[in-house]
C-alpha cells in the first residue's frame, strides 16, 4: 500500500517488472485479496477440477486438431497410410480425420487424448454435480451456480455429440442418423428441422460443416464464459466446507490459497493431464479407420454411443412400440391427429426422462427451500445421511438415469451374459418405473441407519475389539469413546422437525401452504436425532449397554 | 483468523430444529495441530526433499523421450500400423510421465514439505445492505432521468421497434435447408417417367443384378437400385432411402394381404432397410425364425407376417418393395415403395 513510485525501490530484477505491472494494474490489491485466501480441502472437491483440466485439455488438443481437420463432404477417394481403405470412396471429412491417425506425427495421440478428455470432462461434471447434490451445497446462496452447472452438464453433451460426428464415420453417421429420426418425430416443424439441419435430405453435405462450427466456436464459448461466471461465483461465496469441529457457516477452514492449496490445484492439472495422456497412449477410443466411412447401408451390431449419450438411446430402446393386439386391432404409439403423423413411441422417450431429470435438477433447489421454508445461507455441507430424504431423492433420480442407460446396452448385456434381449429390456422396462422407488426407499434407510451408527459412536465410542470377560460371566465388547473432535463430527447437525401449515399475511392458511406442510412432514418425519450432551451425560452415568439401547433414538415415528 | 470457537453451527431462523432438551454440543475448535515425520525429522525432510527431485527428474526424462520419439520416427503415407502405434504408445507415455511427474512432485511438496496448518478465515455477507439502499436508489435515479415512466409513448414504440427487430435475425436462416418434404417419399426405385423402364434389384455395394434363380431360400441380399453407382451427386441421399433387404422364404410361410398378392415373386420378397423407428438399417437377418433385428434400438419385424413389428421402439411395418421379373430374369422393381421409407414424420400421410 506503501508502495508510491518515489519512495520504492525493489530490490530484484523480479521485483522492478513486479512494480512496473503493479503501478500500472493495481494487482497488489488482488494479490492481497487472493494470496492467502483461504480454501477448505476434501477429496470430493476434486472432481470440479478434474471438469475444468479435461476442459482445459479439450482446448489444447482440440485447437491441434483443427490444424489439420477438414470438415467437407465432399467425396474423395483414399490414397493413404490405411491400407485396408485405400481406394474407398469417403468424404474428405473422413479421409482428414485418417489422416491426422495415420500421418500427422502425433495425430493419433491427439485425437485419442482429445475424446479420453471429453469423455471425462462429462463424467467429472457429472459426478460433481452429484456430490455438489448429495452434500447440499446448492443451497443458499449457491442456487444460481447450480444452474450454471446444469447448464454446462447439457453444453458438454452438445460438445460431445457434434465431435463425435464430426469423422464422418459410419458409427457417428448412424448416430446422426437416429438424431434425424428423433428430429423428425417432432410434430409439425420436425421435417422442417430436419431439412434446415441437413440442408436438404439426410445425410446431404452440409452436416459436418455446420456441426463443426458449432463443435469448435459457439459451444466452446459459451462452456467458457459459463466456466468463467461459475468461477467468479465460487469466488464470491467462498468455498463450503463439510461439517467438523471448528467450522461453521460464518467461517471457512482451510489451506491458504499460497502455497499449499495453488500448489495441490495446480500439481493436480497435471496430473489430470498425465492420467489422460496414459489412457490416450494405452487405450483405443472411437477406431474409425475400423468402422469405415459413413455408408447409408450397412450397421454394426453392438453400436453404442458416447457413455454421455447412452441414457437418452436407452429411453428410445425402452419405449415399446406396440402393445399387442386388443380387440383384434394392433395397438401402437404412432397415432393420426387431423390425417398427420404423431410418433409418441420416439417422442415421449426422447423428451418426457430427459426433461424430467433436467426440470428436477433445475428447481431442486427452489422446491427444497419451499418444503423446507430454510432461507439461511448455508456454508456447512450436510454429510449425505443427514439429508435422508433428500439423499434418497438423489439416489432415485440417480437410479432412474441408471436404468436407462443400461438399456442403452441391453444387446451386450444379453450376448455378454447369455441371456434373451427381450427379457433383459422387459426387466428394464419394469425398473425404469420400480428401480426409483426401491432406490428411494432402501437409501433413506441406509441413511438412517448410519445416522443410528453414528449415535452409538458418540454415545458409547467404538468398537475395539476387545472381548472381557466380568467376574460374573458375562462378555462385554469394550467400546473405547471418541475424543471430542470425532464426536463433534458426529453431532454436530441440524435434524429439523416437520413444519407444520404456516398462516399468510391474512392468517388464512392457504391450500398451498397445507400441501407445503405435507410436504415438509414427508421429508423431515423420519429422522434420527442428532446425541445432545445431556444424553450423552446420561448414557456415561448408567454406562451399562442396555440402559442405553433403551433409551429413545429420537426417531420421529 | 485462527480463533476456531467463533460459535456453534445452530442458527436461529424459521425452521423448527429438533427439540434438543439436552442442549448443544460446544465446538471444540479446530482440532490440535499433528506434526508430520517431515516437520520433526531432518532427515524425512531431506528424503521427501529427494523425492520430489527425483519426480521432476522423472518429468524432465519424459519431454525428452516425447521429442526424441517425435523426431526419431517419422510419418508419412507409406508407414505402416506398427510404425504408428509404436509411436503413439511412446509420445503417449512420454507425455504422461512429463505430466505425472511435474504433478506428482509438486503435490508431494506441498503435502509433505510445504506448512499444513489449517487456518480460519471469516466470510462475509454476500450483499451489504448500504450497498442495496446505495443500488436502488441509483436505479431509481436513473429510470426518473430517462423519463421512461412519464412518456409511455417512447416506451411503448420502442418495445414494439425491439420486439420486431429480431425478426430478420431469424428470415437470414431461412435458406439452411428446402422445405421439401416431397422429396421424402420418392425414391429410385420408381420406373423411369419416359420410358417406363422397371429399376434392377442390384447387389450392395458392387451394383451387379441380380438373377431370381440366385436367391435360394434361406438366402438374403442387401440391395440398392440399378445406378446408384453411377450418380454423381447426392448419392448417399439417394442410397439413404433405397436400400433394400431380399430375401426368399418358402412361399406357404408367408402371410401376404390382399393387394399385395403380385408383389412378391416365388416366395422372393423385398423390404425396406430403413427402420421405421428412427432410421437406422435394419441390418439383421434371422434365418431360422424370419424375424428382421434392428442393431440400433432393436426393434423386430416379422417377415412372415409383412414385417409387422412384434418387438421394440418401431410402431409400422418395414415398407414392401413390389418386385418382379423381367425378360432376363433379372428382379426389378414394379413400382416405388407404396408409403415413404424410414422414420415417421408429421407429414407422411398428406398427399
Amino acid at each position: 500500500m506503501s508502495s508510491t513510485p518515489t519512495s520504492y525501490q525493489p530490490p530484484t530484477k523480479v521485483g522492478r517488472i513486479a512494480e512496473f505491472v503493479d503501478q500500472r494494474t493495481g494487482l497488489s490489491s488482488v494479490t492481497r485479496e487472493f494470496g492467502r485466501k483461504v480454501f477448505p480441502d476434501h477429496w470430493s472437491f476434486m472432481f470440479g477440477e478434474v471438469a475444468l483440466y479435461s476442459f482445459v485439455i479439450l482446448l489444447l488438443s482440440g485447437t491441434f486438431l483443427t490444424f489439420f481437420f477438414n470438415p467437407s463432404m465432399a467425396e474423395t477417394t483414399y490414397q493413404g497410410a490405411y491400407v485396408p481403405l485405400r481406394g474407398m470412396d469417403m468424404s474428405v471429412a473422413y479421409q482428414s480425420s485418417l489422416h491426422i491417425s495415420f500421418e500427422i506425427r502425433g495425430g493419433l495421440f491427439m485425437r485419442q487424448l482429445h475424446h479420453w478428455a471429453a469423455l471425462l470432462f462429462v463424467a467429472a461434471m457429472s459426478v460433481h454435480m452429484l456430490r455438489v447434490f448429495f452434500t447440499g451445497a446448492f443451497r443458499k446462496p449457491r442456487e444460481m451456480n447450480w444452474v450454471i452447472g446444469g447448464v454446462l452438464l447439457i453444453l458438454g453433451m452438445a460438445a460431445g455429440f457434434t465431435g463425435y460426428s464430426l469423422p464422418d464415420d459410419l458409427l457417428s453417421g448412424n448416430g446422426l442418423r437416429i438424431i434425424d429420426g428423433v428430429v423428425m418425430a417432432i410434430p409439425v416443424i420436425g421435417t422442417w428441422i430436419s431439412m434446415f439441419l441437413f440442408g436438404g435430405e439426410f445425410p446431404g453435405t452440409a452436416i459436418v460443416g455446420r456441426l463443426y462450427v458449432l463443435h469448435i466456436l459457439l459451444i466452446p464459448a459459451m462452456i467458457l464464459g459459463l466456466v468463467a461466471l461459475h468461477l467468479i461465483f465460487v469466488v464470491v461465496h467462498k468455498h463450503t466446507q463439510y461439517p467438523g469441529p471448528g467450522r461453521n457457516d460464518r467461517n471457512v477452514v482451510g489451506y491458504p490459497l499460497g502455497p499449499v492449496y495453488a500448489a495441490k490445484a495446480g500439481g493436480f492439472f497435471f496430473i489430470v493431464f498425465g492420467v489422460l495422456a496414459a489412457m490416450a497412449a494405452a487405450f483405443t477410443i472411437n477406431p474409425i479407420w475400423n468402422y469405415g466411412p459413413y455408408d447409408p447401408s450397412p450397421v454394426s451390431a453392438g453400436t453404442q454411443p458416447d457413455w454421455y449419450i447412452g441414457w437418452v438411446d436407452g429411453a428410445l430402446r425402452l419405449m415399446p412400440g406396440v402393445i399387442g393386439d386388443i380387440g383384434g386391432y394392433r395397438q401402437h404409439f404412432e397415432f393420426m391427429i387431423f390425417n398427420q403423423t404423431l410418433s409418441l413411441n420416439i417422442l415421449l422417450p426422447a423428451l418426457v426422462p430427459a426433461g424430467i431429470v433436467f426440470t428436477v435438477l433445475f428447481i431442486y433447489p427452489w422446491l427444497e427451500r419451499w418444503i423446507t421454508k430454510d432461507n439461511r445461507e448455508h456454508h456447512v455441507l450436510d454429510r449425505p445421511r443427514n439429508a435422508p430424504t433428500r439423499t434418497a431423492i438423489g439416489m432415485a433420480g440417480f437410479t432412474f438415469y441408471c436404468v436407462m442407460w443400461a438399456a442403452a446396452s441391453s444387446d451386450l448385456i444379453a450376448t455378454h451374459f447369455h441371456v434373451s434381449l427381450n427379457d433383459v429390456t422387459y426387466w428394464l422396462r419394469a425398473l425404469f418405473f420400480v428401480g426409483p422407488i426401491i432406490a428411494f426407499t432402501v437409501t433413506k434407510r441406509i441413511a438412517l441407519g448410519l445416522q443410528r451408527k453414528d449415535r452409538e459412536i458418540a454415545l458409547h465410542g467404538r468398537e475395539t475389539g476387545r472381548i472381557v470377560r466380568l467376574p460374573h460371566g458375562e462378555f462385554i465388547e469394550v467400546h473405547a469413546p471418541v475424543d471430542e473432535y470425532k464426536r463433534y463430527r458426529l453431532v454436530a447437525f441440524e435434524s429439523p422437525l416437520p413444519l407444520p401449515a404456516q398462516p399468510n399475511a391474512k392468517g388464512v392458511v392457504d391450500r398451498r401452504e397445507r400441501r407445503r406442510a405435507k410436504l415438509s412432514k414427508w421429508f423431515f418425519e423420519d429422522r434420527v436425532a442428532p446425541v445432545s450432551p445431556a444424553e450423552l451425560e446420561a448414557a456415561h452415568a448408567h454406562g451399562h449397554h442396555e440402559a442405553i439401547e433403551s433409551a429413545p433414538a429420537g426417531s420421529g415415528h | 483468523m485462527g480463533n476456531p470457537s467463533d460459535g456453534a453451527p445452530q442458527h436461529g431462523g424459521t425452521v423448527a430444529t429438533a427439540g434438543q432438551a439436552g442442549g448443544v454440543f460446544e465446538d471444540p475448535g479446530i482440532p490440535p495441530h499433528r506434526l508430520r515425520l517431515s516437520d520433526t525429522d531432518p532427515k524425512a525432510a531431506k528424503r521427501a526433499e529427494r523425492q520430489v527431485t527425483a519426480l521432476f527428474i522423472i518429468s524432465v526424462i519424459g519431454t525428452v523421450v516425447f521429442l526424441v520419439s517425435y523426431f526419431a520416427i517419422d510419418l508419412g503415407p507409406t508407414s505402416t500400423v506398427d510404425t504408428i502405434r509404436t509411436q503413439n504408445i511412446l509420445l503417449g507415455l512420454s507425455t504422461a510421465f512429463a505430466m505425472l511427474g511435474i504433478g506428482t512432485g509438486i503435490v508431494h511438496w506441498a503435502k509433505s514439505l510445504m506448512p499444513d496448518h489449517e487456518v480460519s478465515e471469516a466470510r462475509h455477507a454476500v450483499r451489504n445492505e448500504d450497498d442495496r439502499q446505495a443500488a436502488v436508489k441509483i436505479v431509481d435515479d436513473i429510470i426518473e432521468e430517462t423519463g421512461i415512466k412519464r412518456r409511455p409513448l417512447i416506451r411503448n414504440t420502442l418495445i414494439g421497434a425491439l420486439a420486431l427487430a429480431p425478426l430478420p435475425a431469424l428470415a437470414v436462416f431461412g435458406d439452411l435447408g428446402p422445405n421439401a418434404t416431397d422429396i421424402l417419399r420418392h425414391t429410385m426405385w420408381a420406373p423411369n417417367a419416359q420410358t417406363g423402364k422397371k429399376v434392377r434389384l442390384t447387389r450392395d455395394p458392387d451394383g451387379t443384378p441380380i438373377r431370381a434363380a440366385d436367391v435360394t431360400i434361406g438366402s438374403a441380399f442387401h440391395v440398392i437400385p440399378e445406378g446408384l453407382n453411377d450418380l454423381k451427386e447426392n448419392r448417399n441421399n439417394e442410397k439413404a432411402k433405397a436400400v433394400v433387404l431380399l430375401m426368399r422364404l418358402n412361399p406357404e410361410d408367408l402371410h401376404i394381404s390382399p393387394g399385395r398378392e403380385t408383389w412378391s415373386y416365388n416366395g422372393i420378397v423385398a423390404y425396406s432397410k430403413i427402420c421405421t423407428h428412427v432410421g437406422c438399417p435394419v441390418a439383421l437377418y434371422e434365418q431360422q425364425t424370419h424375424h428382421l433385428l434392428c442393431p440400433c434400438h432393436q426393434s423386430t419385424f416379422d417377415l412372415t407376417h409383412e414385417c409387422q413389428v412384434i418387438f421394440g421402439p418401431a410402431s409400422r411395418p418395414l415398407p414392401q418393395l413390389p418386385i418382379e421379373v423381367d425378360s432376363d430374369g433379372y428382379l426389378v422393381a414394379t413400382s416405388d415403395f407404396h408409403e415413404p421409407v424410414g422414420p415417421s414424420y408429421w407429414e407422411r400421410e398428406y398427399s
